[in-house]
C-alpha cells in the first residue's frame, strides 16, 4: 500500500497529501540504521581480529564482503530489481561470514561461502526478511561440509612463526588439556580461532552497544549466556573443575554467536518471550555439541537448528492480548 | 465519597507504547479565543457513534443558536443543535474527514451573533457551583445530557447519555475524567483544564452522581504540570482526585488510562463499564456541566489549530459546523512548507482532503505538518525485528496481523487476535521498515468476512 499522493487541496501554495494515520513515524530507526548499527558494533571484533591476524583478516573481509555484494548485484540485475545493497544486509552478511572463517581459508572457499550465503541463505527465499536461516551461517555450513580440510581444526594452525598465536591450536580443540589458553588471553583475544571470535571483550562491548541501541534484542544473548552458563556450571560441579563456566563463555564463538549471529532479527522470533526461548535453545545446543559431539564448537549448527524452529516458537509464543482473547461472538 | 488523596506518587504506566515528539509548544501557551461566527455553518447529522439524525428544520426556517436542527429516536444517538443563529438551507451531503458521507444542514448566519468574550463566558466562564449537585436526580442529569446532544469530545464521539445511564447489571464505582491528551500537538484539553477547571470539576461530579460512582478522578499526563496544579488547587477539600500519569502514547486511550490509573483491565471486546468504570473526556465533562447547570446544548467546542504548517497556532472555541477553512484562515493560514492537514492528532487523526467540510463534535484539533515531518512512505521488507510487538499497548504482534491481512489469510489474522487491535498506530510509528501496519490491519478488519 502506498500513499495516495494526489489531490493538492490547500488554497493556493502548499501542496498537501492524503494518507492514513499515523502521520508521523519514528525516524530514529530504519532498516538501514539497524544495519549501520550492526556494522559499527562489528568494528570492535574486527579491530581485535586485525590486531591478532593482521593481513589475513583484511583478505577474508575483502573477499567475503566483495563476493556478497557482487552476488547481490548480479541477482538483483537478473531479477530486474534495484540493487538492494543500500539496505546494508549483504555487507553485514559478508562481515559476519568473514569473522566466522579461519584465517587461512583459501580464496575460493571464501568466495563460495559468500556466494552461497547470499544466494541460498537469502535470495532464493525472496530476499531480506524472507529467509529462514542466518545467511552467513548457511554459507559457512556449506563450505564446512564441502571443504572439510579448509575449515577443520588444522586450518587454523601453522608453523609459520610470523604471527605467534597461529602456532597454537584453537582453544575448543584442546579443551581440558595443558594447551588451553589462560582466561586472560581468551578475554583480550590473544588466541587462535575464527577471525572474529577470539576477543571476548570486543564481542561483549559491541554486543552491549547493539542491545542498548535496541538493534539487537537483549533477550537473545541473555538466553544464550544463561543456558550455557547453567549447563557449564552443572558440568563444573560434577567434574570438580573450576572456572569452566568462564572458559565456556569466553572461549570459542559463543559470545560472537550470541551477540552478532543469533540476534539477526530476520531469523529469530518476534516476541520478547520467543526471543528468550530461542536464546536458551542456542545456548543449550552449543553446550550439547561442545560436550558430546565430535565437533569442538557448535555455535553454527545451534543457530541453524534454532532458526529452523523459529516458526514453531512464534506459534507457541503468540501473546494473549491485554484484556484477554477476543471473545467468540455468539450468534 | 472518598476524600481527596494528597498522594503525588506517579502511577505505573501501562506497558509498551511509544514516545512521539510532543509538539505541544506550538499552541500550549495560547489562551482559548473565540472564533467569530462564520457566515455559514454545516450541521452534520451524524457526528457521533450511533444512529444518524434526521433534519428537524426545513429550508428557509429561521433557527436560533441552540435550536435543535436534527434528532433521532434511537437510544444510541444524540441530537444536533444550531451553533449560530440564521436561516437553514436545503440539506446536502458532505464527506467528513473519517470518510463517512453524512447529510448536513447548512445554516446561513443572520442577524446578531454572540461571539468573542461573551461566547466564552457563556460556554466556560462564570460561576460553576458544585453545591447542590448531590441533590440532583441522576435521571435528570441523563435527560439533560441527551437533550444537549452531548457526545464524547475526546474523539470517539460516543453519545454521553448512554454511558451515564445506570444499569442494574453493571454497577459503576469509578468515574474517570480523561485529561491525558496523549496525541502530540493537541492542547485543547490542556487549555481547558488550565483556564477553566471549574466546569470540568462540576461536570465530573455530575457524571459521578449520574452513574453512582463513589470514586471520582481526573487523570492528567505529567507533561502538563500546570494543569495538574490548577486542578489540585481547584479541588482542594473536594471529593475529586487528580492523578498524575506518565507521559506516553496512547495514555489517553481509555483502556490504557484505566489500566494505568486503576490497575484494571478492560476485557477485550468489552467496555469500561464491564469493570465498573465510566470514562469521560475533560471537554465532555465541561459540556456536561453546561448542559445540566445552565441548560445549554453542545454548540461549541475547543479546537487546537496548530503545527509547524500553521502561521499562528491557536486554541479556539469554535461553533460546531464551522468549515475547517475558517479555522485555518483565522490562524493566518498555512505556511509554504505545509505538507499535510490532519483533523485530530498526528497518531490517529484523518487527513483533510477538503477544507470545506465542517468541524464536528469529535474534532479535537487541526494539525498541519510539514512535508518533512510526515511519516515517509518508502516501505521496505519486514525484517521481523519484533519492534511492532515491543510497542503494542495491547500486546499484539502487528506484523503477523498486518501481513495476514495483506494476504487475506483470515485464519492467521484471527490466531493473532486481529479483532483486539484498537488501531492506535504505535506499531506503524515504530516500524523501521515503514510498513503501514495499522493501515493494513484497519483494512483487514473491514475486509474480513463475518462468520
Ligand atoms: S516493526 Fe516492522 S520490520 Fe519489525 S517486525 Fe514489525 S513489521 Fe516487521
Ligand atoms: S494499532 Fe493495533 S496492533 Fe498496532 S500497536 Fe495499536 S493496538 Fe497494537
Amino acid at each position: 500500500m502506498t500513499d495516495k499522493t494526489d489531490k493538492p487541496t490547500a488554497p493556493a501554495g502548499p501542496v498537501t497529501h492524503v494518507a492514513p494515520s499515523p502521520h508521523v513515524g519514528d525516524r530514529s530507526m530504519t532498516t538501514r540504521r539497524m544495519m549501520t548499527d550492526v556494522l559499527i558494533a562489528l568494528a570492535l571484533p574486527t579491530i581485535a581480529a586485525a590486531i591478532v591476524f593482521r593481513q589475513h583478516l583484511l583478505w577474508q573481509l575483502l573477499g567475503c564482503v566483495g563476493a556478497a555484494a557482487v552476488t547481490e548485484a548480479l541477482f538483483a540485475a537478473a531479477r530486474r530489481k534495484p540493487w538492494s545493497i543500500t539496505d546494508g544486509s549483504a555487507v553485514v552478511t559478508g562481515v559476519i561470514l568473514a569473522l566466522s572463517l579461519p584465517w587461512s581459508c583459501p580464496w575460493y572457499v571464501t568466495g563460495i561461502a559468500a556466494v552461497v550465503a547470499v544466494v541460498l541463505g537469502k535470495m532464493i527465499f525472496g530476499g531480506l526478511g524472507q529467509n529462514i536461516f542466518n545467511p552467513a551461517m548457511v554459507g559457512r555450513a556449506f563450505v564446512m561440509i564441502g571443504f572439510v580440510g579448509a575449515m577443520g581444526a588444522k586450518a587454523y594452525v601453522t608453523s609459520d612463526p610470523a604471527i605467534d598465536v597461529l602456532t597454537q591450536a584453537t582453544p575448543m580443540t584442546v579443551w581440558g588439556s595443558e594447551e588451553f589458553p589462560r582466561l586472560g588471553a581468551l578475554f583480550w583475544g590473544n588466541t587462535n580461532g575464527s577471525l572474529g571470535e577470539t576477543s571476548a571483550i570486543a564481542c561483549l562491548i559491541g554486543g552491549l552497544f547493539l542491545c542498548i541501541r535496541r538493534t539487537a534484542a537483549w533477550q537473545i544473548p541473555a538466553g544464550v549466556l544463561l543456558s550455557a552458563s547453567v549447563i557449564a556450571s552443572v558440568v563444573d560441579l560434577s567434574s570438580g573443575e573450576t572456572m569452566d563456566v568462564l572458559k565456556h563463555l569466553f572461549g570459542g564463538a559463543l559470545l560472537f554467536g550470541a551477540f552478532f549471529i543469533a540476534t539477526d532479527p530476520v531469523t529469530s522470533p518476534l516476541t520478547p518471550k520467543g526471543k528468550f526461548i530461542f536464546g536458551l535453545g542456542i545456548g543449550s545446543l552449543v553446550m550439547l555439541l561442545r560436550l558430546l559431539s565430535n565437533y569442538p564448537e557448535g555455535v553454527m549448527f545451534a543457530v541453524l537448528l534454532m532458526n529452523g524452529l523459529v516458526p514453531l516458537i512464534n506459534r507457541w509464543t503468540i501473546p494473549t492480548p491485554v484484556g484477554g482473547p477476543v471473545p467468540v461472538r455468539k450468534t | 465519597m472518598t476524600v481527596a488523596a494528597e498522594g503525588t506518587a506517579k502511577l505505573p504506566a501501562f506497558q509498551r507504547g511509544v514516545h512521539p515528539p510532543q509538539g505541544k509548544v506550538f499552541s500550549a501557551d495560547m489562551p482559548i479565543k473565540s472564533l467569530p461566527a462564520p457566515p455559514q455553518v454545516f450541521m452534520a447529522m451524524l457526528q457521533h457513534t450511533g444512529a444518524p439524525c434526521e433534519p428537524t428544520v426545513k429550508s428557509k426556517d429561521e433557527v436560533a443558536l441552540g435550536d435543535v436542527v436534527g434528532d433521532c429516536d434511537a437510544f444510541v444517538s444524540a441530537p444536533v443543535h444550531a451553533s449560530i443563529s440564521g436561516t437553514a438551507a436545503m440539506a446536502s451531503v458532505a464527506t467528513l474527514p473519517n470518510g463517512r458521507h453524512v447529510r448536513t444542514v447548512p445554516i446561513k448566519a443572520n442577524g446578531e451573533q454572540r461571539t468573542g468574550e461573551a461566547m466564552i463566558d457563556d460556554v466556560l466562564g462564570g460561576e460553576w457551583s458544585t453545591r447542590g449537585i448531590d441533590a440532583i436526580d441522576p435521571d435528570q442529569i441523563v435527560t439533560a445530557t441527551r437533550d444537549a446532544g452531548l457526545v464524547g469530545l475526546g474523539g470517539a464521539a460516543f453519545p454521553t447519555h448512554v454511558k451515564l445511564t445506570r444499569n442494574e447489571k453493571t454497577p459503576i464505582d469509578t468515574l474517570l475524567v480523561n485529561g491525558c491528551e496523549c496525541e502530540p500537538y493537541l492542547t485543547a484539553d490542556y487549555r481547558l483544564m488550565l483556564e477553566y477547571p471549574a466546569p470540568v470539576l462540576a461536570g465530573a461530579l455530575l457524571a459521578a452522581k449520574a452513574v453512582g460512582a463513589r470514586d471520582v478522578l481526573i487523570a492528567v499526563e505529567d507533561n502538563k504540570p500546570m494543569a495538574i496544579d490548577t486542578l489540585r488547587r481547584a479541588v482542594r477539600g473536594g471529593e475529586v482526585r487528580i492523578v498524575e500519569m506518565k507521559t506516553k502514547y496512547p495514555m489517553g486511550g481509555e483502556k490504557q488510562t484505566i489500566l494505568s490509573a486503576l490497575g484494571r483491565r478492560v476485557p477485550t471486546g468489552g467496555l469500561p463499564l464491564d469493570i465498573g468504570v465510566v470514562v469521560v473526556n475533560v471537554g465532555t465533562a465541561a459540556a456536561l456541566a453546561r448542559a445540566v447547570l445552565r441548560g445549554k446544548p453542545l454548540t461549541h467546542r475547543v479546537v487546537t489549530v496548530t503545527g509547524p504548517g500553521i502561521h499562528q497556532p491557536k486554541n479556539l472555541l469554535v461553533p460546531i459546523g464551522t468549515p475547517y477553512r475558517a479555522l485555518i484562515d483565522f490562524c493566518d493560514g498555512l505556511t509554504e512548507s505545509a505538507g499535510r492537514i490532519i483533523a485530530g492528532g498526528p497518531m490517529m487523526g484523518f487527513t483533510l482532503a477538503n477544507l470545506d467540510v465542517p468541524v464536528t463534535k469529535g474534532t479535537s484539533g487541526v494539525v498541519v505538518l510539514t512535508g518533512r515531518e510526515v511519516r515517509q512512505a518508502g516501505e521496505t521488507q519486514c525484517v521481523r525485528c519484533g519492534r511492532c510487538a515491543d510497542v503494542c499497548p495491547l500486546n499484539l504482534v502487528a506484523t503477523k496481523i498486518a501481513l495476514a491481512a495483506r494476504s487475506k489469510d483470515w485464519l492467521l489474522a484471527k490466531r493473532y487476535h486481529m479483532a483486539a487491535c484498537m488501531e492506535c498506530g504505535c506499531c506503524a510509528y515504530a516500524c523501521p521498515a515503514k510498513i503501514p501496519l495499522v493501515q493494513l490491519i484497519r483494512m483487514g478488519k473491514v475486509q474480513m468476512p463475518r462468520e
